[in-house]
C-alpha cells in the first residue's frame, strides 16, 4: 500500500503582481519567500505571505479544494486555480525558479490578483439564457430522461465558473465581444439537456451571432486552462455539430458551410485546397457554387489578408491555386478515416464522466 | 437607502432558496453575500440529498433514521416537516434543472448513505452541492427583476429598532469600501456555519460564523452549540473532505492491520453507521496505535473495492482530489484519511418557519438550529435542511411583510458606529499579534480540546485560552489601510465573529455532562436521558455566555439505545 510521504518544507519565492487602485501608481512586482512542503499549493503560499508578511495582498479564495472557483489567477503566465497548483510544479515551470503570480487576463484588474468577473465573465454567462427552459407540461415526478444524457451534461455542470478559460481565450483577446468558452460550455449544458424545450432557438441564436459559436478559433487554450476538465472547446464543437448537422441551421456567418467545405476538401484532396476554400464555403460543393456572389465579395474583402500571407511566405500562389498534392496511397488512407467515422451509427462524443474504460 | 420586504444575508443554498421563495410570494427581495453566490460553501457538499422518493420508501423511515442519527436530540416535529416535504422539494429542484443522476429507467438514481435504512440519496456525481447551487443561481439570474443581488457585500451588524425588532443590516461594499444601511421588514440569516473556528476543517475560509455571532450579539439564543460534527473521511494534512458517497458506493475503512474495524462498533451498518460513530471508531484505532501513514495518524479508505467505471462516473471529484491533493489514485490504492471538523449542528435557535425569538429575524441553513440534526447530522441531510427551511423562512417572511409597513428606524448612529469600528481596526498600532496568528492558535486549540473526545479539564483550558485570545484579538493589527477589497480588515471582523462562536461552543460543551451524538465526554461516557435529554441554549449575558435549557420535542419516537 502506498504511503503519503511527508516531505520536509522547502523555500519558494513568489513574485506577485500587485496593483493598488487607490495609490494612483501602476502595477508593480512584489517578492516574498515562503516555506512550505513542495506538494502544497500556490494558494497556501500566497496565504502564508499574506499571513506573515503583508496582509494587504488581495486574492479571492475560500474552499482550498478546487470547487468554489474563487482563486483563478495566472501562474508563470498560465491560467490556473491557485489552490490547484502544486508549488513544486509551479517552480518547475518558473523562470529562474521564481514563481510568477498574476491576475487573470481578459478581465479588468480591481486590486492585486482580483479581477472584475462581473464585467466580463458573468456578463457573457447571462448572454446565453443560462437557465432551463423546461418542456411543458412539467411532470408530477421527475422528467424521465436517459441516464447517459444526464451524465453527459454533468461535465458542463462541473464548471466552477473560475474564469480560467476566459483568461486565456485568444479569440476573446482579439474580439472582446466573443461569447467565449465558459458561457458556451454553459449553453451546451442546456442544449444537451433533454428536458430543455428550446434547443433549436438556443442554437440558432448562437449560430447567427457573429460572436457566437463560430467565433471560436479552435486554439485549445481553454481545454488546457480548465481545472475541471470541462473541455469548453469540445462543447463549442458539439454545439456546432448539433446546430449544423442535426438542426440544419444555415447560419449567416457561413460557419457551418465553412466547416463542411474544409471537411470535404480534405476528403477530396487529402489536404486543404486554399483556392477552393472560399467558393466552397459559400456555394457548397457544386461546380457552379464557385460563382456564388457572396463568395466573390468574401474573396475581394479577403484580398489584403491573402496578399499579406503571400508576402510573408505563408502561402505560395502556385500551391494556393493548384492545391497540394499527396500520394495516392496517403489520400486513400485519409479517405478511409472518413469512411470509418461516417459509417458509425452514432456520433462518438468524448465525455469524461462517461468513461469507456473497462472495469478492472 | 435600500429598503426591501425581505433581506437575506448569505447566498448559499438556504439563502438563494429563501430569496426565490419570498420573491415567488410577491415580496420585494434582496440577497446579500460577502462573496459571489456560487462561491458559497454549499458548493462543497458532495454526496447528495436525502428524500424518500423511492416507491418502497416512506418519509417516516427517513424521519426515524434522522431522529436516531441525532441521538434523539433532534426535534421530531421539525424532522417530520423536513422529511415529509423532502420528496416535493427534490422534484422541484429536478424541474428547475438539477442534473440528477438517473437509473436505467430514466428515473432519479439513489445511493446509500450513512445512517440511512435504505438507499434514499439523490445525487449529481459527487458534485451535488455545486449542481444545486449553480442551478439556484441560474434561477436568481432568471429572476433578476424580483430579486436584487448585492454580491460581495459584507454585513457588519443587524439593525434593530427601539422595540428590539430586527429591521435591516449595516454592510460594507467589499469592492469600494462604502458603508451602507439596508432597511428591511424581515432579515433572514443564511450565512452558514463556523468551521473556521477549527483547524483543520473541511470548511472554506469564508465560513467564519458571521450570522451566528451577529444574532448572538443581538440577543438571539444559540442552541446545540456543543454538537460539532467531525466527518470520518478528511485528508490528513489539509482536512479536505472525501465524500461519504465513497462509503455509500461501498468503500471500506481499514486500520494498520488491514481490519475493517467498524465490525467492532457497528456490525450491521459497518462503514455506513452515522458519522459520530464512525469518527469515534477511527479515532480509537488511531489512539490505540493502529493508525496508518506518517505518524500513524490516519486510517485507510479503500475505494478500490468499488468498480472502477462506477468510481470514475459517480465519484469523479474525489478521484481528482486524491490525485491533486494527496498524490493517490483512489481507483488503484487506498487513501489515508482521518476525522476532521465538518459541520456544526447547533446555531441560531429557530422554529420550523425559521423564526428566531427576535421579531423580524429569521435564520435558515447551517447558521440555524431548528433542530433537525440534534446531536449528529446524517450525511445528505444538510442540503435538505438548507432548502426546506430556506424556503419556509422565505415564504413566512414574505407573508409577514405583506401585513406590515416598512419599519421606522434611524440607521445613522449604527452606520457611524460600524464605520468607526472599521477605522479603529485599520488604525491599530502594529504591536501585539497579527489576526492570522490568533486565528491559527484558536483553530488548533479547538481541534485539540473540543473535538471527537472531550473532557472537563481540556474544555476549561480551552475556555481560558479563548478569553486570552479574545483580549489579544481586540488589539490585533492589520496591514491594509485601503478601502478597495480590504480583505485584511474583514478578516479582523471575522475573527471577532469566530470568538463568539468558539466561546458558545465551549460553554455548551462544558455544560453537557453526558455523551450524546457528537459530544463524547470521556469523563461522562454514557448518554443520560434522565438529565440531559434537553437542548442547551446559550445567550449573551453582558460580556459572556449564559446557559439555559429548552425541551426536546418528541412526537412518535421514544429514545432508545442507538445501535448500527
Amino acid at each position: 500500500m502506498a504511503e503519503t510521504h511527508e516531505r520536509p518544507p522547502e523555500q519558494f519565492t513568489l513574485r506577485l503582481r500587485r496593483y493598488d487602485p487607490e495609490s494612483g501608481e501602476s502595477p508593480y512586482w512584489d517578492e516574498h519567500t515562503i516555506e512550505l512542503e513542495p506538494h502544497r499549493s500556490v494558494l497556501e503560499a500566497i496565504l502564508q505571505a499574506r499571513d506573515r508578511f503583508d496582509g494587504s495582498i488581495g486574492i479571492r479564495c475560500s474552499c482550498r479544494q478546487a470547487i468554489c472557483g474563487s482563486c483563478g489567477i495566472r501562474v508563470n503566465g498560465e491560467p490556473a486555480l491557485a489552490c490547484h497548483t502544486h508549488l513544486d510544479a509551479a517552480k518547475r515551470s518558473a523562470r529562474e525558479g521564481v514563481i510568477e503570480v498574476e491576475p487573470m487576463g481578459n478581465m479588468p484588474v480591481l486590486k492585486d490578483l482580483i479581477v472584475d468577473m462581473d464585467a466580463v465573465h458573468w456578463k457573457k454567462i447571462q448572454r446565453v439564457t443560462p437557465w432551463l427552459l423546461a418542456k411543458q407540461p412539467v411532470p408530477e415526478r421527475e422528467y424521465l430522461v436517459e441516464r447517459e444524457a444526464m451524465v453527459d451534461v454533468t461535465q458542463t455542470m462541473a464548471c466552477i465558473q473560475c474564469g480560467a478559460c476566459v483568461s486565456d481565450c485568444l479569440a476573446m483577446e482579439v474580439d472582446p465581444g466573443f461569447v467565449g468558452p465558459a458561457a458556451l460550455a454553459k449553453a451546451y449544458r442546456f442544449v444537451g439537456d433533454p428536458r430543455d424545450d428550446q434547443q433549436f432557438e438556443r442554437l440558432n441564436d448562437l449560430a447567427q451571432d457573429p460572436q457566437g459559436i463560430f467565433d471560436c478559433t479552435h486554439c485549445f487554450k481553454c481545454v488546457d486552462a480548465c481545472p475541471k476538465d470541462v473541455n469548453p472547446m469540445g462543447q463549442i464543437m458539439r454545439l456546432r455539430r448539433i446546430a449544423g448537422s442535426d438542426q440544419h441551421i444555415v447560419d449567416r456567418n457561413n460557419g457551418h458551410r465553412h466547416e463542411a467545405a474544409i471537411t470535404t476538401l480534405i476528403k477530396d484532396y487529402g489536404l486543404l485546397h486554399e483556392a477552393e476554400m472560399i467558393p466552397r464555403s459559400y456555394g457548397g460543393n457544386s461546380w457552379f457554387g464557385k460563382f456564388h456572389p457572396a463568395a466573390g465579395r468574401e474573396l475581394l474583402s479577403s484580398l489584403p489578408v491573402i496578399l499579406k500571407a503571400v508576402l510573408r511566405g505563408k502561402v505560395s500562389p502556385k500551391l494556393a491555386l493548384l492545391g497540394h498534392k499527396i500520394g495516392k496511397q496517403d489520400l486513400q488512407a485519409v479517405q478511409k478515416i472518413y469512411e470509418t467515422v461516417e459509417s458509425r451509427e452514432q456520433r462518438y462524443e468524448l465525455n469524461l464522466y462517461i468513461s469507456g474504460e473497462d472495469e478492472s | 437607502m435600500p429598503a426591501h420586504d425581505v433581506l437575506i444575508i448569505g447566498a448559499g443554498l438556504a439563502g438563494q432558496r429563501a430569496a426565490l421563495a419570498a420573491a415567488r410570494e410577491g415580496a420585494s427581495v434582496a440577497i446579500m453575500s460577502k462573496v459571489h453566490p456560487v462561491r458559497s460553501h454549499s458548493v462543497a457538499a458532495a454526496g447528495g440529498i436525502n428524500a424518500a422518493i423511492s416507491i418502497d420508501d416512506d418519509w417516516r423511515s427517513h424521519a426515524y433514521d434522522t431522529v436516531k442519527g441525532s441521538d434523539f436530540l433532534g426535534d421530531q416535529d421539525a424532522i417530520e416537516i423536513m422529511c415529509s416535504e423532502a420528496p416535493g422539494e427534490v422534484m422541484h429542484l429536478e424541474h428547475i434543472g438539477v442534473t440528477f443522476h438517473r437509473n436505467d429507467k430514466g428515473e432519479m438514481d439513489l445511493r446509500a448513505f450513512g445512517g440511512a435504512s435504505m438507499k434514499r440519496t439523490a445525487y449529481v456525481a459527487d458534485i451535488t452541492g455545486q449542481a444545486l447551487l449553480h442551478v439556484l443561481y441560474e434561477q436568481l439570474m432568471k429572476h433578476h427583476e424580483t430579486v436584487e443581488r448585492f454580491e460581495e457585500w459584507f454585513t457588519t451588524s443587524l439593525l434593530r429598532d427601539e422595540g428590539g425588532r430586527c429591521c435591516g443590516v449595516v454592510a460594507r461594499d467589499v469592492r469600494s469600501g462604502r458603508m451602507e444601511a439596508f432597511r428591511a421588514k424581515n432579515v433572514i440569516l443564511a450565512c452558514g456555519g463556523a468551521g473556521q473556528v477549527y483547524k483543520p476543517t473541511t470548511n472554506g475560509l469564508i465560513v467564519t460564523g458571521d450570522g451566528i455571532a451577529m444574532a448572538y450579539r443581538a440577543g438571539a439564543p444559540l442552541m446545540d452549540m456543543e454538537m460539532v460534527q467531525y466527518h470520518p473521511t478528511c485528508l490528513v494534512e489539509t482536512g479536505i473532505l472525501i465524500t461519504e458517497g465513497a462509503r455509500g458506493e461501498g468503500a471500506h475503512l481499514l486500520n494498520s492491520e488491514g481490519e475493517r474495524f467498524m465490525e467492532k462498533t457497528a456490525p450491521n451498518k459497518m462503514e455506513l453507521a452515522s458519522r459520530d460513530v464512525v469518527s469515534r471508531a477511527e479515532q480509537i484505532e488511531i489512539n490505540e496505535g493502529r493508525g496508518v501513514g506518517p505518524g500513524a495518524r490516519g486510517i485507510y479508505l479503500d475505494v478500490t473495492v468499488v468498480p472502477r467505471k462506477r468510481t470514475l462516473e459517480a465519484l469523479r471529484e474525489i478521484v481528482n482530489l486524491g490525485r491533486d491533493f494527496a498524490g493517490v489514485d483512489i481507483t488503484r490504492e487506498p487513501i489515508t484519511i482521518r476525522p476532521g471538523q465538518h459541520y456544526i449542528m447547533g446555531g441560531v435557535k429557530t422554529d420550523v418557519d425559521g423564526r428566531t425569538p427576535i421579531e423580524g429575524l429569521y435564520a435558515a441553513g447551517e447558521v440555524a438550529c431548528v433542530s433537525v440534526h440534534g446531536g449528529n447530522r446524517l450525511g445528505a441531510n444538510s442540503l435538505l435542511d438548507t432548502l426546506i427551511f430556506g424556503r419556509r423562512a422565505g415564504e413566512h417572511a414574505a407573508a409577514r411583510s405583506a401585513s406590515m409597513g416598512m419599519p421606522e428606524v434611524d440607521p445613522n448612529p449604527q452606520l457611524r458606529r460600524d464605520a468607526a469600528m472599521i477605522d479603529s481596526i485599520i488604525a491599530r498600532p502594529r504591536e501585539g499579534r497579527r489576526v492570522s496568528e490568533i486565528k491559527g492558535e484558536l483553530g488548533e486549540l479547538m481541534n485539540r480540546h473540543v473535538a471527537v473526545f472531550r473532557e472537563e479539564q481540556g474544555l476549561q483550558s480551552a475556555r481560558e485560552t479563548i478569553a486570552r485570545l479574545r483580549e489579544e484579538s481586540r488589539r490585533a493589527w492589520i496591514d491594509d489601510r485601503g478601502t478597495v477589497f480590504n480583505q485584511d480588515v474583514l478578516g479582523a471582523i471575522e475573527l471577532d465573529y469566530m470568538m463568539d462562536c468558539a466561546e458558545a461552543i465551549v460553554a455548551a460543551s462544558i455544560e453537557r455532562r453526558e455523551s450524546r451524538g457528537a459530544q463524547f465526554r470521556t469523563d461522562f461516557p454514557e448518554r443520560d436521558d434522565e438529565h440531559w435529554l434537553k437542548h442547551i441554549d446559550i445567550s449573551l449575558n453582558g460580556d459572556g455566555p449564559a446557559v439555559s435549557y429548552s425541551p426536546v420535542t418528541i412526537t412518535q419516537w421514544q429514545p432508545e439505545e442507538r445501535k448500527y
